[in-house]
């Protein structure tokens, strides 16, 4: 058993494809050493931005021997069938087996080196790589059918144990020889075997295991910042992306002008963030400190040269963010949002102004109309028309995901009431699943309308989301209303027809994701028609409490017997019973005036109170919990109080059960089993007011 | 400095060219650039281009941003083996230490709509300052290059900050005796930024871009892609004129670009087809 190690090196891999390398490295290697029957140990990937590494455990010397038995025709067969055979096996005559009349063929294969294996796998792993995007270079680029890599390829290190895999690829072949950190030792290193891999190259610098420099750069990033008296802002992405920019990685703290502390912390934190890959500080107060932690790829003669350079960058590219903050509010929100006119918000629908208006006319009638409890309407139409003002402006332009904010930030700064300065900064929220959804009424008001006239408008054009598509983002704009809705409370008709089913559907996935079974959300919708967000989420509530006690399963359980019964009898009810005359429409006989007083008298007679036998005492039992629960239920049920609700169908669990233990509802006496029938069918409907509980499993 | 990089580059095999005399974005634009990393031909220039962008503009105002800078471009066709090695040693050739100063390749691909073209590449940190753009030529003017060119675009003034150790690009040393960048250019940003920005008179930008537009479609009609290409650079160049006098919508912002690759694409189109049957007689194999 012995270790394989490939190190493939190349030109500066992107951060952000380096994950992705490691898993198609492992991928492809896995499916190689599987194609050849070899079965390795423990494999590690690690990446550098000039390296890939793959190291498999115990690795068997040669592949297994195999033995493969072929059966050819017959020993009577004719001449031209054997020699067929024999041109497919590759033998001689004398080389089959004459087995009671039969040829067979026995092929021994003998187990291969795996360094053989391994020579031809690594070309085939290179060119089969598959990088998010790839490129040729050099000399042999003349052709486009040259190797492609995610960066120019510069050597292959390959070796099992201690001998080298001989391989090559366009001209790249495997060596024992690799490189040290670019800068640090510049020289051709010697690599003798998996087993040094790892500290020759952090003896020339470089640490290979990405996750090793991940950690040092969370540890040292936060131990430079506690010692200035600081603590570092937490940011996972920019760990993994520094680690990926770096193979000997020295976190250092620099400190920025405090003039620049004017600019929104939000600005400043993701210029450093999107434009240097700084971390940023806070201070004791837990405000913004004007520090900045960048991570070097060196350890540097003088630290101190090197963050003055990154000081200087951050200071021109804070002074451009200065440049922008200061810009913008030289002119009034009111004023960007005249300029409104001039972006289209989709060609079907008009500018980002037209919406804009659509907006304010829907965010003022919300709080009129107290669908948003609270909200002023002056101050919900007034925010409406400014929240889009800021997408217009230098901020905003150059970062777009400081949208809303921004507007934010220019209406307080223009001495606007913070409401309306509020609902301006959060009315996109919520934008993501863990994202906070407003509860201030002008915002919640603005926020609604805004999402509202996006769904409606492109439902309105028939721009729907279909399967993976989404391009306007409905779906989270569904999301989104259905959860500031929930949050708050409200009580309104949301939407109607295709509009209603796709939150229907919306909210079905939401309850879902929060654990909510769908049965039960499924035997809520089957009800239809329902507008109202809150008393269907309500209803779905009390119906999935419900159904998980003991008591709920065993309604659950009458129900499902009760409903099976009148499947099995094709039960449609009494008028079904009156239609099955031929009739192709029971109800054409009812207008026949030949048959109509026949009609009104059978129906008379089935619609009598009482019943036409004596009932048992089951029966009378259940009819007289029916009679009692349905109105109960009803009232409940008008009330909201699905709970309620829940607890007057409960009293039906005891008769029910005790109705099928003692009541043969397929009486020989047709108007018994009529009737029976009926009353099952009355237990059913009682059920259906609260849910279709044909749709709960269990 | 200009001096240092031409003698390393020339000590390279490098062509030392001079700077293209037409008012242009990037050095990218250069002929030396764009025309040449089409065809087989191997290519070897170096060359300074003054760099125009009206919309960096800001009055002299910000220490690093200029509407007038200089470039340094390398163009290496095609992309020798060791092409980041001879980079980083021109930065030390310029008194850049890479122990002293964290170098960086950061991923930076590269994409020019307007000229048909892109690239994969990084653009080159010292101490987090983008120095220098660093592209593999993939394709231009809509041909795949065959072969590849590797295209170096150092920031001069950036490069010159570092070197010297100043904060803000007008106090940078012209001359060693006493005279600064801001002496030479500080006027001229001040007022080109205004002209760029408030100034300059719209509706003959608007003529002109027609103009060039027009002259460009019948260079390419004589059969002449060279001039051709010249009105599509100086069509580009009125554009982001009329980019930062902020005439023209978003809506009509894609069609002038539209109308602008085309020129671009068309001229590069035509001089590659007009140049194979030279190129195939050198490289009998080679396609376009």
């Amino acid at each position: 058993m012995t270790d394989f190690l490939l190190e493939l090196r190349s030109e500066e891999i992107p951060a952000r494809m380096q994950r992705g390398a490691r898993e198609e490295l492992d991928k492809l290697f896995r499916a190689q050493m599987a194609a050849a029957g070899v079965s390795p140990g423990a494999i590690t990937v690690w990446s550098t931005p000039r390296r890939l590494v793959l190291i498999a455990r115990d690795l068997p010397d040669t592949t297994a021997a195999v033995s493969e038995e072929f059966k050819g025709p017959r020993t009577s067969a004719p001449e031209q069938a054997l020699e067929g055979f024999l041109r497919k096996t590759g033998l001689t005559r004398d080389q089959l087996q004459d087995r009671d009349g039969v040829w067979f063929a026995v092929i021994d294969k003998p187990g291969r080196a795996v360094k053989d294996v391994l020579a031809e796998a690594i070309p085939s792993i290179i060119r089969q790589f598959s990088w998010p995007k790839s490129q040729r270079w050099g000399a042999a680029s003349l052709s486009t059918e040259c190797l492609r890599w995610v960066r120019p390829l510069s050597g292959i290190v390959a070796i099992l144990g201690e001998e080298l895999v001989e391989c090559a690829v366009d001209g790249i072949a495997s060596g024992y020889a690799t490189h040290g950190h670019r800068f640090h030792c510049p020289g051709e290193i010697t690599i003798g075997s998996a087993a040094d891999y790892q500290e020759k190259l952090r003896a020339c610098h470089v640490i290979v295991d990405h996750e090793e420099r991940q950690d040092t750069i969370r540890r040292e990033a936060a131990a430079v910042a506690a010692a200035a008296g600081l603590t570092l802002v937490a940011d996972e992405g920019l760990v993994v992306e520094n680690a990926g920019l770096t193979e000997w990685p020295v976190p250092l703290l620099g400190r920025f002008d405090e003039a620049f502390l004017d600019v929104p912390p939000e600005v400043i934190q993701l210029t450093a963030r999107v434009n240097q890959k700084y971390f940023v500080c806070t201070g004791a107060d837990g405000k913004l400190a004007n520090a900045f932690v960048c991570t070097a790829n060196i350890t540097a003669d003088d630290p101190a040269v090197v963050v003055d350079g990154n000081r200087k960058v951050l200071a021109a590219r804070l002074s451009d963010a200065r440049f922008f903050w200061e810009q913008d509010q030289k002119v009034s929100l009111e004023d960007h949002a005249r300029k409104l006119a001039r972006i289209t918000f989709h060609e079907k629908l008009g500018t980002v102004a037209d919406k804009v208006e659509r907006v304010a006319k829907l965010a003022r009638w919300l709080a009129e109309e107290g669908i948003v409890p609270g909200a002023n309407p002056d101050l919900a139409e007034q925010a409406a028309r400014l929240c889009k003002a800021d997408l217009v402006t230098e901020m905003v332009g150059e970062f777009p995901e400081l949208q809303g904010l921004m507007g934010g930030y220019y209406a307080r700064a223009a001495g606007l009431p913070d409401a309306v300065a509020d609902a301006v900064r959060d009315h996109y929220k919520p934008v993501g699943q863990g994202d906070e959804v407003p509860t201030a009424p002008v915002t919640v008001a603005v926020s609604l309308a805004d999402k509202l006239d996006t769904l409606r408008s492109f439902f309105g054009i028939e721009e729907k989301p279909t399967g993976s598509k989404d391009p306007f983002a409905l779906r989270r704009a569904a999301l989104g209303i259905i959860r500031v809705i929930q949050d708050n409370g409200l009580r309104f008709g949301v939407a109607e027809g295709d509009l209603l089913d796709f939150f229907a559907d919306r909210l079905k996935v939401q309850q879902r994701e929060a654990g909510v079974r769908h049965d039960i959300i499924d035997a809520v919708f089957a009800l239809g028609g329902e507008d109202d967000l809150v008393r269907l989420l309500a209803r779905v509530n009390a119906v999935q409490s419900y159904i998980e006690t003991a008591e709920g399963a065993n309604l659950l359980a009458g129900y499902k017997r009760a409903a099976n019964i009148l499947k099995k009898e094709d039960w449609q009810g009494i008028e079904g019973q009156i239609a099955q005359t031929g009739e192709e429409d029971p109800l054409a006989m009812v207008d026949d005036p030949l048959v109509a007083s026949a009609v009104a008298a059978k129906m008379a007679m089935r619609h009598a109170p009482g019943l036409p036998y004596d009932p048992e005492p089951a029966e009378a039992a259940l009819i007289a919990a029916l009679d009692e629960a349905e109105p109960k239920a009803t009232a409940a049920i008008a009330a909201e109080d699905f709970a309620g609700a829940m607890a007057a169908l409960a009293t039906l669990r005891g008769p029910i059960d005790a109705f099928f233990e003692s009541v043969t509802v397929n009486d020989a006496d047709p108007a018994k089993r009529g009737q029976r029938l009926a009353l099952l069918a009355r237990f059913r409907a009682a059920v259906h007011n609260v849910a279709d509980f044909s749709r709960i499993e269990g | 400095m200009i001096l240092a990089l031409h003698d390393f580059w020339s000590a390279q095999g490098c062509l030392i060219l001079q700077p293209y005399d037409m008012r242009m974005g990037a050095g990218t634009f250069h002929t030396a650039t764009t025309l040449r990393a089409l065809g087989p031909e191997p290519w070897n220039a170096a060359f300074v281009q003054p760099c125009r962008r009206p919309t960096d503009g800001r009055y002299g105002e910000n220490p690093n941003r200029l509407q007038h800078y200089y470039q340094y471009q390398v163009i290496l066709k095609p992309s020798p083996p060791d092409i980041q090695d001879l980079y980083l040693k021109s930065l030390e050739v310029i008194g850049v230490d890479p122990l002293k100063h964290d170098i960086r390749f950061v991923e930076d691909d590269w994409e020019s709509p307007t000229l048909g073209a892109w690239g994969l590449g990084w653009e080159v940190w010292c101490d987090g300052m983008e120095v220098t753009q660093f592209t593999y030529f993939q394709q231009m003017g809509g041909f795949d290059c065959k072969p590849v060119a590797g295209e170096l675009t150092y920031g001069l003034e950036r490069l010159a900050m570092y070197i010297q150790g100043v904060d803000n690009v007008y106090d940078l040393d012209f001359n060693g005796r006493g005279v600064c960048y801001g002496d030479v250019f500080l006027e001229n940003e001040r007022q080109m930024s205004k002209w760029n920005f408030e100034v300059a008179d719209t509706d003959a930008l608007f003529d002109l871009f027609a103009k060039a537009e027009a002259e460009c479609r019948r260079s390419l009609e004589a059969g002449v892609p060279i001039a051709a290409y010249e009105q599509a650079v100086e069509a580009s160049h009125v554009f982001n004129l009329l980019q930062a006098r902020g005439v023209i919508s978003v809506q009509e912002r894609a069609s002038y670009m539209a109308r602008v690759r085309d020129l671009a694409r068309s001229s590069c189109e035509k001089y590659a087809e007009k140049m194979t049957p030279e190129w195939q007689a050198r490289y009998p194999e080679w396609t376009l």
